[in-house]
């Protein structure tokens, strides 16, 4: 039976992680591939890499990264930040991460979608939405959820699975940093919409969040930063959570 | 001892040398036939649309070469599917080592299945060592159904075949390369071969 997966997510800016990390044991929490081999032994399924610097030197750095992971790792990871081109992509790949994840890029030329698809294959593409429920209605905010469009979260979803996208990553900006759990309906919603994978991202809390996101929300994969970074959540103790809980989850031993 | 990986430019071979590396051993990624020829392990991966990989073999002359390699080739996701006969993506034909037809999976479940799907085996060969109902990591839209070349299985959808052996061929649909430590052991066992 396919399991559902748990995902750290690692913020990187200028090649380092940022967010307060709070393993005491770890010798540089600002290192992100000491940081993944540590998610990694503790059985993450897969990680994510979301570049957030801003500088020239950006591709460069980040393209560097992602060799460092690709050779430490032995699980799947995305990288995404600031991706706006095949070339931007090819790299990233190139240099072992698995897939690519694209956010405002996407939906100020959507044929982005279609691109990376053709040139990689749509298994590599990761389509990341952020939105709000505004007024009754869930719109999708770019540049980190910044700025507002009138774009709606639904159609938006069933327009980049059928332009390409190989999974969907939806943040809930309204759950987000809240702690109070994940969007599960219109995570639920947007399962019955499109015939991809989605992972669950904004809210996470506690473990019984995460099986929310499962059971109620239909999630494929449930993504988090703060509450494994600051150990809140170990994620030894949540895999094994979830098991008891009958939800399909990745044991090591 | 000499490991080639088959390169026809489809998708990140990057993650697999590197695994390779960790397991101490050298390749070298080549697309030339006689490099090929003379290697001791071939590995055969492979990533995207079975249609245009099987242009880029076949401009390359490897769509001859591939079946008639008598040391142990190893192919790895689309790599696997490309040793049958033909596949439905793009109604393709492939390299005919394996009787058989890979079909899409159907839309009951979500396309392409993403992640750890447990793995049971036959616990010998490349599996040697490595515990039953394993999980190993996956990423396909496409799969080969069972048959007697199976020697691994998973279910979506329905049970099909994740890892398949034919004489000197062997055919997993799963990364070992990203199926952390279970995947590195089945590595380690086709090199060992």
């Amino acid at each position: 039976m396919l399991t559902k997966r748990i995902i750290p997510c690692l913020d990187v800016k200028d090649g380092r992680t940022v967010k307060g990390v709070n393993f005491v044991d770890l010798r540089d929490a600002g290192d992100p591939v000491a940081l993944a081999e540590r998610y990694t032994e503790e059985g993450a399924d897969e990680l994510v890499f979301l570049d957030i610097s801003a500088t020239e030197q950006k591709r460069k750095t980040l393209a560097a990264l992602v060799l460092k992971v690709a050779a430490a790792l032995d699980i799947p990871f995305t990288v995404g930040g600031g991706i706006s081109s095949v070339a931007d992509a090819k790299t990233l790949l190139r240099n072992g991460a698995d897939k690519v994840s694209i956010n405002s890029a996407a939906v100020r030329r959507p044929a982005l979608i279609n691109e990376l698809a053709e040139a990689f294959g749509r298994q590599c593409v990761v389509v990341a939405i952020d939105a709000k429920k505004i007024k009754d209605q869930w719109r999708v905010h770019l540049v980190g959820g910044k700025v507002p469009t009138d774009i709606d979260l639904f159609e938006w979803a069933q327009e980049a699975e059928a332009r390409g996208a190989g999974e969907l990553l939806f943040t809930s900006m309204d759950h987000d940093g809240t702690k109070n759990g994940f969007a599960n309906t219109a995570l639920s919603k947007l399962s019955e919409l499109v015939n991809i994978p989605i992972i669950a991202s904004g809210g996470a809390g506690n473990i019984s969040h995460f099986a929310d996101s499962f059971t109620l929300g239909k999630a494929d994969a449930a993504l988090a930063a703060s509450v494994f970074h600051f150990g809140e959540i170990a994620i030894p103790t949540l895999k094994s959570k979830l098991k008891e809980k009958n939800i399909a989850i990745r044991i090591i031993s | 001892m000499k490991t080639v990986i088959i390169d026809y430019d489809a998708g990140n071979v990057k993650s697999l040398e590197f695994a390779l590396e960790r397991l101490g051993v050298s390749t070298e990624i080549t697309d030339e036939s006689t490099k090929i020829a003379a290697a001791d392990k071939v590995i055969f991966p492979g990533q995207g649309e079975a249609a245009s990989a099987m242009n880029k073999l076949r401009s390359k002359g490897l769509d001859v070469l591939i079946p008639q390699l008598k040391q142990p080739v190893l192919g790895i996701c689309l790599g696997m599917q490309l040793l049958c006969e033909l596949t439905e993506e793009g109604d393709t034909t492939a390299l005919g080592i394996l009787p058989l037809k890979v079909r899409r999976f159907p839309n009951t479940v979500k396309v392409p299945q993403m992640g750890w799907n447990q793995v049971n085996h036959r616990q010998k060969g490349i599996f040697k060592g490595i515990k039953q109902d394993c999980y190993m990591y996956l990423v396909h839209s496409y799969f080969v159904p069972l048959d007697n070349a199976t020697v691994a299985q998973s279910d979506y959808a329905c049970r099909y075949s994740v890892a398949v052996e034919k004489d000197n061929f062997y055919g997993v649909q799963f990364h070992p390369e990203k199926s952390s430590k279970d995947g590195q052991k089945l590595l380690e066992n086709f090199l060992n071969f």
